[in-house]
Parts: C-alpha cells; structure tokens; sequence
C-alpha cells in the first residue's frame, strides 16, 4: 500500500525512560491520515507506552521521560512552545477500558466542546452531540435517553460514546489503546466497523493484543518487541510475508 | 483466704494444667522420625497438636473457678451480713432501716480494716461475728473454687486421647471470649443510651417536651430559684448556638480549606511533597482539644473583639461565637480532607485520564469530573465533621460563653448544648431538680442528631464505594 505524501504525525529516534529503565528504545514511524495504523506485539513490549508519547499522556506519569522528536503536521510536540492542552484537543485517546464520566450522555459527548469552546449556543452543542454521536454508531440507540447515565449503557455502548466524545472536539488524530480487550465479540464488531468509517477522517492509530484485529481494522501494522520497533509496513505484507524473523515468530504464535 | 492468693494459685493450676496435659498429648502422639506420616505401628496420630491439648485443659482449671469467684465475690457481702445478723449482738440493732444499714457498714469496715474503730458500741458488738462470717465464706468460696479449678481440670486430662478434637474445642472457646469482647462494647452503648432516655424522660415528666424543643428562653437558674420550670427550659437559643457555631461558621472554614488542601494533595503536591505535608496536616487532629479551646479563647477571641470594635461593632463580646467557630473549624479541617482524599483518591485513575485525553486542563478535570465523581464522599465527610463539631465541648466551654442569645451576630457571645451540658452539671448539685436532668434531655437531642448524622453520612459515602468497586 502506498506511504501517503506527508505524514500526519511522525517520531524521530525516541526513546521513552520510566525513572532508570528505557521502556522505548531508538522508535522512529510515520502515521497518515488515510491508513489505521496497528501496533502490535507482546505484553510489556512498549507498544502502549509509545502510543501514549503521541499525545504527550506520559506527562501524567512523573517518572516518564521522553526523548527523540515527535511532530505533529511538522511541528515537534515536546518543544517547549507546545501547548499541551490545545495538542490533545487535536490528537485525541480511548482508553482500554471505557471511561464514561459519570455524567449524562450528552454531557459527556458535550464535555470537550464546552470546555474549547466549540459551541457558542445550545444549539450548536445540540448539532455537535448528535453528529458525534451519529458518527459514533450510537445515536440510534441513545437519541430518546441522553440525559441518562453514561455509565448506565452497556460496555460497547460506553466504548462507542468514549469514541464518540473523542470525535466531539474534532481531533486529527484518534489514538486508540487496545479498545476492545474489555468488550464482547459482539461489541467488538461494532467497533471495528467504525473504525472503518472513521478511517480518512482521522488519524487512527490502534493498540491491539489481537493480531486478527490488527489484520481486519488496519492498513500499515508496526510489530513492537521489548521496547524496539521491529518491523513496519503494510499489514498484508506483515502478516503475509514478514521480513524479520521475531515477526513471524509472534505472528504464528510462537510467542507472545 | 486473700482474693489474690486464691487466683495467684488458680492461676498456677492452670499452668500445670497446660504443662501436664501437653505432656500426655506429646507422649500419645507417635515420634515424629521416620517419614510414614500416618499410623505408624498402628498407632493413631493426634487429631490436636500437644499445645492445644495443654490449652484445653488449661482452660477447664481457669474458667469455671474464675468465674465462680466472680459470682461469689458479688453475692458473698450478703451472705456475710446475713450469718452476721444472726449473732445474739444483731439483736440490738434498731429496726430503722436506715441507721440499721449505717451501722451494719460501720461494723463491716472495721471487720475488713477499712476502718480503725467504730463509733457505734452497737456497731462494735457485730466487729466480731461479722469478722468471723467473713471469714467463713472468703474460705468456702476458696475451697469451692479449688475444687472446680481441680475438677475441671481432672475432667479435660480425663478426655485427652489420640482422636479427642482440642484444637475445635478451643476454637470455639476463643470465639466466644471475643464475642463477649464485642457484647460489652454494645451493651455498655446500651446502657448509656437508656440511661439517658431514663432521665429526659424524669425531666419531660417535670417540663414540657414542646416547651424544651420550641421554647425562645434558656434560664435554668431561675427554675432553680423556685420561679418555675415554664419558660426557663426553651432550648432554642442553644440549639441555635450549637448549629451556628458548629455547623455554620466551622463549616465555612473546614468545607472550603479542609477540600482545597484535598486537592491540592491528591491532584499537585509531588509525592515527596505529599509524604511531608499530609501527615503535618493530621497533626492537626491530635492536638488536644483543650489546647485549641485556649487558643480561641486567650489568642483569638481578644483580637477578635479589638477588631471589631476597631470596625465600629459596638455589641463585641470577649467571648464570641466566631472565636469558637473558626477554631474549631480549623479543628476539623484534617477531618473533612481526608475523607475528601481518600474520595478523590478512589475516583479512577481512567476518569481522569480521559479528561486530560480529551485536552482539560487539570484544573478544569478538577472541577467538571474528580469533584463531581468525589462529591457524595466529600458529602458524607462534611456531615460526619459535623457531627463531630456540634459534639465539640471543651473549645465552645472556654470561647464561647454561657449567655443563651438568640442572634446572628458573629461577635456576640452564644452558648451550646455541649456548655450548658458542663455548666450544668458541674458544681455541687441535686440530682432531682429539673436544672440538672435538663443536661440530660440536651444529652439526648446531641445524640440523636450527631447519631442520625453518622448514619446518613455512613449511607452515603457506602453507596458512593459500591458505585466503583
């Protein structure tokens, strides 16, 4: 599959250190607007750490350090100019486990639009929270109850409104830390299938345990091994013809 | 015999008890050597380690003649003083009760050398035949309590063999004695709690309930004077106090300090800046409270007055109830922050992270997600405080002051239940006037209403921990 002509997002030699200990090691990749991107591998290998430098969530964690140059349409998101809170308004997360806040529907959707201040009226935060939630896959199912709890829906029904309240603040990039590994097959198709619509829109960099759904959602797959990228390319060829043996290895289930 | 001697030696039985039947647990028991774990050479093995044979046993000699000289130490006194009665001497007691009794204690005190000679000639007749009846009984009920200690202890060596199950036996002897443990806890809450119902309702028999509750006048001491007991017991006036200092200007320091240091805490601080700064904050809580009540009282309450008497008040007292309230709400402060903490600290790490995620600022998390998430345990930490502040005695006592005014005045002195309670009470008293059984009807209001506190806020913040568990 053809590399894109400019990436949306790319990190240059970065290294991530937790206190002594080097979770990242030398990680350089590009990420495009019109391929989801999959980071696959085994447990503890640094693909969630890595994910979470791209929106600079790592800031949370006091002993984290992150080396090497990460831009955003060209600009370096650990320069000292970045705006950290504008950055993840433009690079948005869903987490592994849904985290509604527990707060209604709709004001979870319309949580990031008030607090940018992307609604000037009630009506246009109206507009907003029903296209989010539309884009979402969700609105048919919540349109009659949106002062209802967050938490009140079902686990895919609260991933999809996590989604959805992402989408609501109009990110360019979607980061997604293994968004399924919580949800039942059921809820999980639902959520692939979005990821698919949503694809072209955004950026989506997806986190997955699950090689068949790195194969299924994703277009270019980075194999992540204890702390290194292995090996990036198109999905096919990864999963068809890998070039590195620990590829494979992982792959066929050697291990992992 | 010496009451001491008798359980020193009971004491000493037991021992041997355990020893002994240690032993003959150890001697039954097959040799540990030789790796076949089971009945070897057809003998069984012990179903009880040796220990809880000798506890068994131990137990058997302890606890029935302990108990027996407990029991017999409350019922001997009046079978001493009914063989004594049956002297020749008892004879010339009058038939009055009540100097009957006082010389019976007379004779009785000198009997067991708590007294050097008696004053009553009457009472010096009954020295001897009580000392002897004492002396009678002291010896019967060491024997008896011997032979208990002997018998049981002959009956548990008895029932040692290889199968006898000790180890369930003690198990079960050790879950009643904590039982017992807990049952004092409850029945002395029960006792106090019926012996404050047993004297409002003495004092409700003399006063009004309506008048006492909805009443605008509080002047005992007038009541005590003999001018009636209608309109001398309207607690109003102290319940008011009681809220307005407590509940009121305590809160409007503790809520907002006690939830900032909170945040602060949980939200800012670096943990090495944590680890210094909330155990200084709990220091607060173990200042004593009489150590608080000098400082509102010599520190606070006189700039309090020169300050508003600087500002043009002209009605400033010495002893005003913001002297005491913002004392004690700086009292409760550790209070409300750390049930604001750990409600804050229980909120998920996810919560927040997806409010950072979503481009919030900490700040803003704070507000629209942690607070809201944290509030019905924030909620329940206030009311909890409270309760402990409107309970406060020893601060209100010394800042502030005993006259019962019905005002909003912060700087004008206002008195509590908690200080009239110790006003009262303390002194030289009879205990039959209305004066000092209205302590306790004001004892019973502060219990249902800290009582009714505790359980809504219990409630709340329960439900609070159910929702993320």
């Amino acid at each position: 599959m053809p590399q894109s002509s400019t990436p949306k997002m790319s990190a240059r030699n970065v290294n991530v250190f937790y206190g002594e200990k080097q979770a990242i090691q030398n990680v350089s990749i590009d990420v495009d607007t019109d391929n989801v991107t999959a980071f696959i591998g085994p447990s503890g290998c640094g693909k969630s750490t890595f994910l979470r430098t791209l929106n600079r969530m790592n800031d949370t964690v006091a002993s984290a350090r992150v080396e090497g140059e990460i831009t955003l349409d060209g600009e370096n998101i650990y320069s000292s100019g970045m705006d950290v809170v504008q950055l993840r308004a433009r690079v948005g997360m869903v987490f592994q486990k849904p985290n509604p806040f527990p707060k209604s529907i709709y004001d979870n959707i319309a949580y990031g639009p008030r607090i940018h201040g992307l609604a000037s009226a009630k009506a246009d935060l109206d507009v907003i929270v029903e296209s989010s939630l539309r884009r979402a896959g969700l609105w048919d199912e919540v349109k009659d109850r949106l002062k209802d709890s967050g938490t009140a829906l079902s686990g895919g029904q609260q991933q999809r409104l996590c989604i959805g309240r992402a989408i609501a603040v109009e990110p360019e990039v979607i980061l997604m830390d293994e968004p399924c590994s919580a949800l039942d097959p059921i809820a999980t198709a639902k959520i692939e299938e979005l990821i698919h619509e949503l694809r072209g829109r955004y950026a989506i960099v997806i986190v997955t345990h699950n090689m068949q759904q790195a194969a299924r959602v994703s277009q270019r797959t980075a194999f992540f091994h204890l702390g290194t990228l292995v090996e990036y390319g198109s999905t096919s060829e990864i999963f068809t013809n890998p070039r590195e043996d620990r590829t494979k290895d992982y792959i066929t289930g050697r291990y992992g | 015999m010496n009451g001491v001697a008798i359980v020193t030696l009971i004491l000493g039985l037991g021992l041997v008890a355990w020893l002994s039947a240690r032993a003959k647990a150890v001697r039954l028991a097959p040799a540990p050597s030789g790796g076949a774990s089971r009945n070897r050479s057809g003998r069984p093995l012990l179903h009880s380690l040796p220990v809880y044979h000798g506890w068994y046993a131990a137990l058997w000699v302890l606890a029935p003649a302990l108990l027996f000289l407990v029991i017999w130490a409350n019922v001997m006194p009046g079978l001493v003083t009914e063989r004594a009665l049956q002297d020749s001497a008892a004879a010339a007691l009058p038939i009055d009760a009540m100097s009957r009794s006082a010389i019976l204690t007379e004779a009785r005190n000198v009997a067991l050398g708590n007294a050097q000679a008696a004053f009553d000639p009457r009472a010096n007749a009954l020295i001897e035949p009580y000392r002897s009846a004492h002396r009678f009984y002291s010896l019967g009920g060491a024997l008896a309590a011997l032979m208990l200690a002997f018998a049981g202890g002959a009956f548990a060596f008895t029932r040692i063999r290889p199968d006898f199950r000790a180890r369930t036996k003690v198990e079960r002897v050790v879950m009643s004695a904590l039982l017992v443990a807990s049952l004092i806890a409850i029945v002395t809450t029960v006792g106090i709690v019926g012996s404050l119902l047993w004297e409002s309702l003495r004092f409700f028999a003399m006063v009004n309930p309506f008048d006492f509750l909805f009443g605008l006048k509080w002047s005992p001491q007038s009541a005590a004077m003999g001018y009636g007991n209608e309109d001398a017991f309207g607690a109003v006036p102290l319940f008011w106090g009681t809220i307005f200092i407590g509940a009121i200007i305590a809160m409007f320091v503790a809520i907002p300090l006690g939830l900032m240091s909170a945040i602060y805490l949980t939200q800012y601080a670096r943990p090495a800046a944590r680890a210094w700064l909330k155990p200084m904050l709990e220091v607060l809580a173990g200042v004593p409270t009489v150590v608080y009540g000098y400082f509102a009282a010599l520190t606070i309450a006189p700039n309090l007055r020169d300050f508003a008497a600087w500002v043009g008040i002209s009605n400033a007292s010495s002893e005003s109830a913001l002297a005491a309230g913002l004392v004690m709400g700086v009292m409760i402060i550790p209070f409300v922050s750390s049930m604001a903490d750990d409600s804050i600290n229980s909120v998920p790490q996810s919560m927040r992270d997806g409010s950072l995620a979503m481009g919030a600022t900490t700040s803003e998390t704070i507000k629209q997600v942690l607070i809201p998430a944290a509030l019905p345990g924030v909620v329940g930490g206030v009311l909890l405080a409270v309760s402990r502040a409107i309970g406060e005695t020893m601060i209100v006592v010394m800042a502030a002051g005993l006259a019962a005014n019905l005002t909003l005045n912060p700087f004008a002195s206002v008195t509590t239940v908690t200080t009239q309670i110790v006003q009262l009470l303390t002194g030289d008293q009879e205990f039959e006037s209305a004066k000092t059984l209205a302590a306790f009807a004001l004892g019973l209001v502060l219990f249902v209403v800290t009582l009714l506190l505790n359980i809504v806020a219990l409630h709340v913040v329960k439900r609070y921990r159910e929702a993320y568990e």
